[in-house]
């Protein structure tokens, strides 16, 4: 069958070595236009090297790849003038103000003066930064700067897009800020390739994941496909008085049919197939009068996903997952 | 499935510049030379230097080398002036090893110019800082009694020689600066190849005093050269040959330094 998809990214094979360090080890990578790709992987996976490759800062020893149609190897200018990048630390001039940042970035995409003007003002109106637009960017907090970074890679109007690791060293609320942006970029159509180490960002912003770890692909689909990696769900209950644990191990095993397992104190699992089950258990732990403070029907997260796939931890600093249920 | 690509507007926008090179490495000069203005200190070596050396050596040294203060003045300055824009041609392989640590340059290299223009700007804004140096340099020995003996036109070309050969020969800086990892290895060497560049010419006494060996190297230096033709070109004396020669060699150093300096650049990941 033809893929009739039109690709705003295409990557096959893509290999890169440092000395006997191997970066990327052959990765495929494909993002349909439109669309956003979420690459996720540890520290040292290979994302930065993925990206640099496809912003043509890099040449990759093998494979080929094109972004917007044209091969980043034969036609490198062409690439660059499609395509916006935030790299993962603010990749603007510290000694510059905000305006003077997008100004030069314009003026190099051939803006005429004016138009350059007229482009910064809009950008910086739009990403709020119009009070600290003539401040230097040393000036600016974190969460300033990074979106002037973002504002500064969309400065030609680019079809397609790289933000490589856009939150990290962010705080919650800054984070949250970022995820809007990228929404209300994806949302005029522009094409996006996220790399992240945060399962939750995956989830939260892309259409479809690909999973590196070692410089290889180890998994692709959307959030909803990984998720059935691992398989089913769990139900979980944390009693109110440790004292219940027991009595409420036997309901759940009961009903359940499936043993009890305590992964951390005080909260007791069992995998759930049949969801009456869980209204068994409510209903059952109701009648007893036994107080729980949570119980909830929990999906896998994707952080059990990237365990299941690779055997090993993600970063201390994942974020918590995003699927859990709470009823009560 | 069918999609229309619309292009960039940036694209529509672009005027029909047949020079898109010169443009870009003018507005990243405009760049640097804003990030000067910003750190005044950058200032300091280019206008504090050559008054503190022209002191030193005039009115320390002078009388001793050459028997009178003034006859020495009038002997050393173009050494001086010299010798400051050369030292102050290693600053530009220190900033732009440091500068390209920060991102702004991944996102140079992300942009549709040619790899070279951020370099290329650069140093179009140190070609400012070498003419403060030629200037002060001037107008220090003035006030200390330096007199021109030639033509408005012939000082114009002193200036434009020095600052023809420093520009050249700061590629090799910018070079060092892109193979280095740390910015005070570049300082250490730029110096370092300087010292004998610079002493080991007609800059501060003639060679005839010197001994042989010495002697040799000074006369095949080129800035023994490009030092006697400034000498000509401020108060009188034989140019053409000198200044043919100064600047053969810097345009030799341009054609090896600055595709190597380029080249670096574009390699460093």
């Amino acid at each position: 069958m033809v893929d009739m998809t039109n690709y705003a990214i295409k990557a096959e094979g893509l290999t890169k070595h440092y000395g006997d360090t191997i970066a990327l080890d052959g990765i495929d990578l494909a993002v349909p236009e439109g669309s956003v790709l979420g690459v996720l992987g540890p520290n040292g996976a290979g994302k930065t090297t993925a990206v640099r490759i496809l912003a043509t800062l890099l040449q990759p020893d093998a494979g080929h790849a094109t972004v917007a149609g044209h091969d980043v190897l034969r036609d490198p200018t062409a690439v660059r003038r499609s395509i916006g990048l935030t790299g993962q630390y603010a990749s603007v001039d510290e000694q510059l103000t905000g305006r003077e940042n997008l100004e030069l970035f314009a003026r190099l995409l051939d803006f005429s003066r004016p138009d350059a003007r007229a482009r910064a003002t809009e950008l910086l109106g739009q990403f709020g930064l119009t009070e600290a637009a003539d401040r230097r960017i040393k000036t600016y907090s974190g969460g300033m700067r990074r979106r002037l970074d973002l504002a500064a890679s969309l400065v030609g109007r680019p079809e397609v897009i790289f933000l490589d690791e856009p939150t990290t060293g962010l705080d919650p609320s800054k984070r949250d800020d970022v995820w809007n942006l990228v929404r209300m970029l994806t949302a005029e159509g522009t094409s996006v390739l996220l790399t992240t180490q945060y399962l939750e960002e995956a989830d939260a912003l892309a259409d479809a994941i690909t999973v590196i770890d070692l410089g290889k692909v180890i998994a692709h689909g959307t959030a909803a496909e990984l998720k059935q990696i691992v398989g089913g769900r769990s139900l979980q209950v944390r009693p109110t008085n440790p004292r219940d644990t027991a009595d409420i191990r036997a309901v759940l095993s009961r009903i359940t049919g499936r043993p009890v397992e305590e992964p951390t104190r005080g909260l007791l699992t069992t995998p759930i197939e049949d969801e009456k089950d869980f209204t068994d258990v409510v209903v059952d732990l109701a009648a007893r009068g036994i107080p729980v403070t949570e119980i909830a029907l929990k999906l896998p997260s994707l952080d059990e996903v990237f365990f299941t796939l690779t055997g090993k931890g993600v970063p201390d600093d994942a974020p918590a997952d995003l699927d859990k249920e709470p009823v009560s | 499935m069918t999609s229309t690509i619309t292009l960039p507007d940036a694209i529509e926008q672009r005027p029909a510049s047949s020079m898109p090179w010169v443009r870009h490495s003018w507005t990243l000069a405009g760049r640097s030379v804003k990030k000067m203005m910003r750190h005044p200190e950058q200032f300091f070596d280019v206008t504090l230097q050559p008054v503190l050396f022209l002191m030193i050596f005039v009115y320390v040294l002078g009388g001793a080398i050459a028997g009178s203060t003034h006859d020495y003045l009038q002997f050393v300055l173009p050494g001086i002036l010299i010798q400051t824009v050369l030292f102050s041609t290693v600053s530009i392989g220190v900033n732009l090893n440091t500068d390209i640590k920060e991102g702004v340059f991944d996102r140079f290299k992300s942009l549709p110019i040619a790899r070279s223009a951020p370099l290329v700007g650069a140093t179009i804004a140190e070609c400012l800082r070498y003419s403060i140096t030629i200037g002060i340099s001037l107008i220090a020995g003035f006030v200390m009694g330096y007199r021109t003996s030639t033509s408005i036109l012939d000082v114009l070309a002193a200036c434009l020689l020095v600052l023809v050969f420093a520009w050249c020969l700061c590629w090799i800086a910018i070079w060092l600066g892109m193979i280095s990892r740390e910015a005070g290895s570049v300082q250490g060497i730029g110096f370092m190849a300087l010292f004998p560049l610079t002493f080991g010419s007609s800059m501060f006494a003639s060679a005839d005093t010197m001994p042989g060996w010495l002697r040799a190297w000074v006369n095949v230096n080129p800035v023994t050269h490009l030092t006697d033709a400034v000498r000509g070109l401020l108060t009188g004396g034989p140019v053409a040959e000198d200044a043919f020669i100064a600047l053969g060699t810097a345009g030799l150093i341009l054609a090896v330094f600055a595709p190597l300096a380029v080249r670096a650049y574009r390699t460093k990941a």
